[in-house]
């Protein structure tokens, strides 16, 4: 369990930072707010959908971290063959990349005011992901094809959920961005709105992008030695 | 006085909220069925969550029918008797708790007491419910598949929950998973609501130290639930994934029914460990919000303001951190590494710590304060006790070498029954009883009320502490009958019919409840807008029921804590959070 143990150690370092500056050692049954003039409340300036975000990816981020967690636990049992990493899946690393560069770039476009750039961004960006899918969906088939079935080892059973919990969220992610896009197709927007949306679109990407280049390095085994530390520090 | 002023940064939020912002419902249906705001909501959960715990309490009856009379009743026979026990211990514990303290309690009281017109998400708030819905029908539904609902345990271990020789190993098992799944997707849906509405839509002057504990309560249990849930996910994908695809996540090499199957290698305590990692902290994402609202209820009905108001928001955040931590005192006898162990009962004894501060101020608050022995405030008293109760039987459990002699023993059921069960449903009734006149403008019937409670107290005890009695003398959980066992002797089954008596006459005190709140609707005393005279902002609304965003048309500003009551020289009793200055007797 080191993986999330981690995870949310570092979430609760962050949630101590905030606490700590939430006045918890003030006291309220002294204080009364002058007439006509009250205290701000410490909310943050961001807008809720933005904070709202952030506390999805740490729910996506734990969701991740237990997954790894029961990874590690389940490599250590002697039943384990770890998968070959084919090239194609490379490849679509690199789409998810171009994908999220795309948002990025159409995230950049819209706050500048380029409005036809960040449709491009957009556009592109979705596209990458479908694509990214389908490759997904591609190595699903290789990996059949040559013997590699779900249940055939507890490396495959993971390699299949990983990649689909992953699929699912990127999915989740392209229905938000196919919304937010039909608005700015249709003209029905404004523009602080569409480049917040853009903008937590990208954020959720690269989260994801993140989350898929720490399954690859699981896969490739480079991160074997994380692992073997968790496993004698918890074990 | 300390006055407090704005520093430059802060973000005030509007008085008024552009007309836009605000969902307004357009027909009956989006009123009433498909509603976005908060308060139907929170009723739509309730009244689902009070329904299916229903059909547990029916679940509990026929347990204890069993278990008091064994052989009387031919319809009860081993298959049946384990699907009881899953099938209520999951109701009771993920379907009726959880849903309606978070989802009712939760929708109902974070906008209300925060000043706010309504979630900040009101549209996924909607998803939440009827996700939520969804999967109680999805549960419910395993009653009509072959083979029934699973009889797995409400804790679901494999390898014998997804074995042939488990009820419902067809397609109980399989729902159950599925059901938990969306639960789980509905409730974080519902939780991010909770979450961020608490942080970023709270009233001009509401700053976190001015929020009323059950806020911070259901604040931090939330917060609790959206991380501990997906190791719950996780275990269930992962389940289903052994169960339909035939993967070795869990299940380990074995012979089941003579054949051997063609699972390999799997491990039965990874499953355990992604299971109490939410489990434990599921604890207290019950009971947090109980202690909140029985802070709010003592002290309202007490005619007193919350003793040691900061500490009890540190214990609650306290609670909250350590019980990630203590996951594997449920897996005591499950073997493991000594240093674990101690490890493990150390950070579980060590959550005993805030816990008693809590009680302390609890009991400090009601320390010569002009007591109203009033229907909440009878459930509120009846929590305390029998939460430090069950709370000191968990001290006995977390220790390793009590725990393994009595950990598969009654004296578990007893105790979580106790801290998990019995205490947080009196919060439960304690709240019904305070808010239903706020949420239909009715007041419940009293008399029904206070029989309500003394059956119910009374009852639980009756039930529960034979029950540790019973464990003690080493009487067996999870067994369908004891048949002949030399170390028990004839007075524990006298004591069985006994419970079960107390356990039937328990339950039909629940449909006075029930009865109490569809008379009182109709024929109950008009409340008023604040009939116990509290200080906390919900009662400030200016319609009751509150009407569509809460406070008409300009939000209320707030100028104090939840808890000014018996100011010294204040002319009443009580100054609202709204209320700019005191007014004092001449």
């Amino acid at each position: 369990m080191g993986s999330i143990l981690l995870f949310l150690t570092l979430v609760a370092i962050v949630v101590a930072w905030w606490l700590v500056r939430q006045r918890l050692t003030s006291k309220p049954w002294l204080e009364e707010g002058p007439l006509g003039e009250a205290p701000g409340t410490g909310a943050s300036p961001l807008p809720a959908a933005t904070i709202g975000l952030g506390v999805f990816l740490v729910i996506v981020g734990t969701l991740f971290s237990l997954l790894i967690s029961a990874y590690s636990m389940r490599m250590a049992m002697t039943d384990w063959r770890s998968l070959p990493v084919p090239n194609s899946l490379w490849f679509n690393t690199g789409l998810l990349i171009a994908s999220s560069v795309a948002l990025q770039l159409a995230h950049s476009a819209v706050k500048r005011g380029r409005m036809e750039d960040m449709k491009l961004g957009l556009l592109a960006g979705a596209g990458f992901a479908l694509m990214f899918l389908a490759g997904q969906i591609l190595v699903w088939r290789q990996f059949n094809a040559a013997g590699y079935f779900v249940a055939g080892n507890p490396a495959n059973a993971f390699f299949y959920l990983l990649v689909a919990l992953h699929a699912l969220h990127l999915s989740g992610g392209l229905v938000a961005l196919g919304r937010s896009a039909s608005r700015v197709w249709r003209g029905t927007y404004r523009r602080d709105s569409v480049r917040r949306s853009v903008g937590l679109c990208a954020a959720y990407w690269h989260f994801l992008l993140l989350i898929w280049l720490v399954v690859m390095a699981l896969l490739m085994g480079w991160a074997d030695a994380f692992i073997e530390l968790c496993g004698r520090l918890f074990s | 006085m300390v006055d407090i002023s704005r520093s430059p940064g802060d973000l005030i939020p509007p008085a008024e909220v552009p007309d836009v912002d605000l969902y307004h419902a357009k027909s009956w249906i989006t009123k009433y069925v498909f509603c976005q705001d908060a308060k139907v909501i929170a009723i739509q959960y309730s009244v689902t969550a009070l329904s299916i715990g229903m059909l547990a309490l029916v679940l509990s009856w026929l347990m204890r029918l069993q278990l008091g009379f064994p052989g009387v009743f031919s319809f009860i026979d081993a298959e049946h008797y384990y699907q009881f026990i899953t099938m209520h211990g999951m109701i009771m514990v993920i379907y009726l708790i959880t849903a309606i303290f978070l989802g009712g309690f939760g929708n109902y009281l974070i906008p209300l007491m925060l000043g706010a017109r309504d979630m900040v998400f009101p549209y996924v708030n909607m998803l939440s419910y009827w996700v939520y819905l969804l999967a109680v029908l999805v549960l419910v539904s395993s009653y009509f598949v072959p083979g029934g609902p699973t009889g797995a345990g409400w804790t679901l271990y494999p390898p014998q929950a997804i074995l042939d020789g488990t009820a419902g190993s067809d397609g109980g098992i399989i729902l159950m998973l599925v059901s938990l799944i969306l639960f789980i997707i509905g409730f974080t849906m519902g939780g991010l609501n909770y979450v961020v509405t608490t942080l970023q839509a709270r009233t001009r002057g509401m700053t976190l130290m001015r929020m009323p504990l059950t806020v911070w309560a259901i604040f931090t249990a939330t917060v609790l639930a959206l991380l501990a849930f997906p190791a719950l996910f996780v275990a269930c994908v992962m389940l289903l994934f052994d169960r339909l695809l035939g993967t070795s996540f869990f299940m380990p090499a074995l012979v089941e029914m003579g054949q051997l199957t063609n699972y390999r290698g799997g491990s039965p305590i990874l499953f355990q460990h992604l299971f109490w990692f939410f489990g434990h902290p599921e604890v207290y994402i019950v009971a947090l919000p109980a202690f909140g609202i029985v802070s709010d209820l003592i002290s309202t009905h007490a005619r007193k303001n919350i003793f040691g108001y900061r500490m009890m928001v540190w214990a609650i955040v306290a609670i909250g951190a350590l019980s990630f931590i203590v996951w594997a005192h449920h897996m005591y006898v499950s073997g493991m590494h000594p240093l674990f162990g101690f490890f493990f009962a150390t950070s579980t004894l060590i959550i005993a710590v805030p816990t008693a501060i809590k009680v302390y101020n609890w009991v400090l608050t009601l320390w010569r304060g002009d007591i109203h022995l009033t229907v909440p405030m009878l459930f509120a008293l009846g929590f305390i006790v029998t939460f430090v109760n069950g709370g000191l039987t968990g001290l006995f459990l977390g220790n390793v070498v009590v725990d393994v002699p009595l950990s598969d023993t009654m004296f578990v059921v007893a105790h979580f029954h106790m801290v998990m069960g019995v205490a947080p449903i009196l919060v439960i009734f304690g709240a019904i009883y305070h808010w239903y006149p706020k949420i239909t403008g009715k007041m419940l019937d009293e008399t029904m009320g206070k029989i309500h409670f003394w059956v119910t107290f009374i009852g639980a005890y009756t039930i529960f502490l034979p029950i540790h009695y019973l464990g003690l003398l080493g009487v067996p959980r999870r067994y369908f009958e004891l048949g002949e066992m030399a170390f028990v002797p004839p007075s524990a089954h006298t004591l069985n019919a006994f419970i079960t008596i107390a356990a039937l006459i328990v339950g039909a005190a629940q449909l006075l409840f029930v009865f109490n709140m569809i008379v009182s609707l109709k024929r109950g005393k008009e409340a008023g807008g604040n009939p116990w005279r509290a200080a906390s902002l919900e009662w400030q609304t200016p319609e009751t029921p509150p009407g569509h965003g809460n406070w008409g048309k300009e939000l209320p500003v707030v100028h104090r804590w939840a808890y000014d009551y018996s100011v010294p020289g204040a002319t009443e009793d009580f100054v609202p959070q709204n209320q700019p200055t005191v007014t004092r007797a001449t």
